[in-house]
């Protein structure tokens, strides 16, 4: 039998002593109640709290189950919190790429548009925050269909919008697999014809998938002659990815 | 050859920042440190200069490393600063005299009253374009000298040094007590209340309404020009611009023509519209001040609209009423309602900036009901700052002679899709974000890059800016006409809460 994580235990029993505090408790009481040393308490502590599972209150002194807690199967993330983090370098991203870019979160079945910068030509564009995008048949939405556990937010029925919309439930597995393998997804005129689009997902902490950046445009900028996504593109949104996941993980 | 960049160094008021620019005014990396704010007391707020020199040396090469590039990649540093704070030290230690005494700072609050006597806070905005109110450095130079025993004797003996932080930094960059270069530049100088707005040289009639001596003022440099070379930090290197994070913003968003105007959202707000090489006296209680001089050329002038309590309301949303986690939670919780349900919130913390400039005001909610949820008042919260900003641009427009078009906006509060609608509602004009948010350090490194050649012209940094986001007007007028009209009936039920009795400390 596997070894079992003894700080993941430690951290359970700080749980329940904390669910069964309605006032809270200090790092001493919890440290004692377990014969812990205080910096042991004081670290899963700050684990606890940089996860969203534990606050403070006012004076910094006590801890209580955050409400977050109580609510896990929810989004943990703000979709506004996810803007604000992703705006620069989304920014940077358009204005590298010279392509439109989006930052996006699966919500019922959907990819709900967070993020939006225009295409930087100054060409007339209209902000599309807030609208949703078929998460089958775009990048954005592969890149966070691809790492949804539950299945729960699984679009229902594959519309079809062009001729290449993979509407195939066992093909869109196959596709969604290869997302998995390579960190990136892709999609080539499956919602509008002669248009293309790559994106990547933004790991939080401990690597859950919260949304996806990516950009999409016309075919013979997004890919090169032989029809193949541009690897140039590809590590631009990659990168963009993680610089979004870092500011996450850092300011948590 | 390898890549060329220039180092933007923003020194903020929360923080101290080093960005990265290329050659086409893209953002390549960030580094960022914070630092502490001081309350020693009530309405007293300070930083610790050395901390914050501190930081300067640990974000630029910070900023550096994060792309793997070298030092010598680096073609010139430009400065971007909070401004009006202001700080003594010692020119043969180079050790600070106390801390800095910030713009938040109120100390001076009863030495401007005194200073204003009868001939009213307007008395030197002939000579300096400022009204007299606590926000300037004179009052508060004037203050550390009277406060600090045998301090002013050794100002007078040539002892000690004044500055705004970009005078700290770059004394610092260029060797501190070892040979440093104290200077400081045309826009960051428009603050002081010292400097007359058309010689641009300090005016000895402002030095001795204030009691400053000459001797501990920094040389007055055009902003975008070839300060010094660092010695310090990034040695060899070129410090090519300093310029007040305002004016360095209206620089970033390329508001090089007479007209052509900036919002910068963060803690507090300002807007400027920039008058080209006129002097625009308001009559409406917006400032005059220097928008940017580059090298030999004559100055140009802008009209600013200073909003103190923006940004800050949502922190205060935040950590003082605890209804939000994380700033930028405040649009979810906002977006849970479909208006403000009457409900105004006038955050006049520290009394009320432009156009008002009422001292004795303090804060109101008004229009509370049983029906006001805590979604309501998230939107008066944010809609706050979309009223301040239609005050200002009422008064710049009447003041211009001319009426905004669009207004380009910057600033973290740009990621709040919920109030740059409402803005574009309220002020009934375009509302554009740039491509690049960052504008005080862009505007920082425009003008230092300039200075150097990294940049050939203005044409070439117009050509950088591009629309990354854009929100168009759709509030009924009728709609709009009632909420400003409540708007100003909560404004009118702020003023003289503070009475006069109550000043005495």
């Amino acid at each position: 039998m596997p070894g079992t994580v003894q700080s993941i235990e430690r951290a359970a029993a700080v749980l329940r002593l904390l669910a069964a505090a309605p006032d809270g408790l200090g790092v001493a009481d919890l440290g004692n109640a377990l014969g812990l040393a205080k910096t042991t308490v004081h670290g899963i502590l700050r684990t606890l709290h940089q996860v969203g599972f534990v606050e403070q209150d006012h004076t910094g002194a006590h801890y209580h189950l955050s409400d977050a807690f109580g609510r896990l199967g929810e989004s943990y993330l703000d979709p506004n919190e996810l803007r604000s983090r992703a705006i620069n370098w989304a920014d940077s991203l358009a204005s590298r790429s010279g392509e439109v870019v989006r930052v996006g979160r699966l919500v019922e079945g959907k990819v709900v548009v967070v993020h939006h910068v225009f295409r930087p030509d100054d060409s007339d564009q209209d902000l599309d925050v807030g609208t949703t995008l078929p998460p089958h048949a775009t990048a954005l939405g592969k890149a966070v269909l691809a790492y949804d556990a539950s299945g729960a937010s699984r679009p229902h029925k594959l519309e079809a919008f062009t001729t290449r919309t993979i509407i195939d439930p066992a093909r869109l597995a196959e596709e969604l697999a290869a997302v998995r393998a390579r960190g990136w997804a892709s999609e080539f005129e499956e919602y509008t014809v002669e248009l293309a689009s790559i994106a990547a997902p933004i790991r939080g902490l401990g690597g859950l998938v919260v949304g996806a950046v990516g950009l999409a445009g016309r075919v013979e900028r997004i890919c090169d002659s032989r029809l193949r996504h541009r690897a140039d593109l590809v590590t631009m949104v990659r990168a963009t990815a993680d610089a979004i996941a870092r500011d996450l993980r850092e300011d948590a | 050859m390898a890549e060329q960049y220039v180092a933007a160094v923003d020194q903020g008021t929360n923080s101290t920042r080093c960005i990265l620019f290329d050659r086409r005014g893209r953002l390549v990396s960030v580094a960022q440190r914070e630092h502490h704010q001081l309350f020693p007391r009530p309405g007293w707020v300070e930083h610790d200069a050395g901390e914050i020199w501190n930081n300067v040396t640990r974000v630029v090469p910070g900023a550096i490393k994060q792309i793997g590039a070298s030092p010598s990649q680096i073609v010139a540093i430009g400065i971007a600063n909070q401004r009006e704070t202001s700080l003594l030290w010692d020119r043969l230690t180079g050790r600070p005299i106390g801390h800095a005494v910030t713009w938040q700072d109120t100390r001076t609050d009863r030495l401007v009253t005194e200073l204003a006597g009868t001939e009213g806070a307007d008395r030197f905005a002939d000579l300096c374009g400022l009204p007299l109110t606590t926000y300037f450095s004179a009052p508060r130079i004037k203050w550390m000298l009277d406060h600090t025993p045998g301090l002013r004797q050794r100002a007078e003996r040539g002892e000690i040094l004044f500055g705004t932080m970009e005078s700290w930094l770059i004394w610092n960059f260029t060797g501190g007590a070892k040979g440093g270069l104290h200077a400081t530049d045309v826009t960051n100088a428009s603050r002081t209340m010292l400097m007359n707005i058309e010689t641009l040289e300090w005016d000895d009639r402002l030095l001795e309404a204030f009691d400053v001596p000459r001797a501990i003022l920094p040389e007055i440099r055009p902003s975008s020009g070839v300060f010094a070379t660092a010695t310090e930090v990034l040695p060899g290197v070129r410090i090519g611009a300093a310029l007040g994070d305002q004016q360095a913003a209206l620089f970033g968003q390329t508001c090089f023509s007479a007209g052509e105007a900036k919002c910068t959202y963060g803690t507090g707000s300002f807007l400027l519209l920039h008058t080209g090489q006129e002097i625009v006296r308001s009559k409406h209680g917006m400032l005059t001040t220097v928008a940017y001089q580059i090298g030999d050329h004559p100055a140009s002038y802008a009209l600013e609209g200073s909003m103190a309590v923006t940004g800050s309301l949502v922190q205060w949303f935040r950590d003082g009423l605890g209804m939000i986690h994380t700033a930028a939670e405040i649009e979810t919780l906002a977006r849970t309602v479909e208006d403000n349900g009457g409900a105004y919130i006038v955050p006049a913390f520290s009394g009320l900036f432009a156009p008002h400039w009422r001292s004795e005001a303090r804060g109101v909610i008004a229009g509370l009901t049983g029906y006001i949820t805590k979604g309501h008042l998230a939107r008066a919260v944010l809609e706050a700052t979309g009223f301040q900003t239609l005050e200002v641009v009422d008064a710049m427009n009447a003041d211009s002679g001319i009426a905004l078009t669009a207004l380009k906006v910057d600033g973290g509060m740009t990621a709040n899709n919920l109030l740059m609608q409402f803005l574009a509602d309220l002020l009934d004009v375009r509302v554009v974000r740039p491509m690049v948010t960052e504008t005080v350090s862009l505007g920082a490194a425009y003008a230092a890059g300039l200075a150097v050649g990294y940049w050939p012209d203005l044409e070439g940094l117009r050509s950088n800016w591009h629309r990354a986001g854009q929100w168009m007007p759709h509030m009924d007028p009728a709609r709009r006409k009632t909420e400003y009209a409540n708007w100003q009936a909560a404004v009118q039920r702020t003023f003289n809460w503070i009475r006069p009795e109550d000043q005495e400390l």
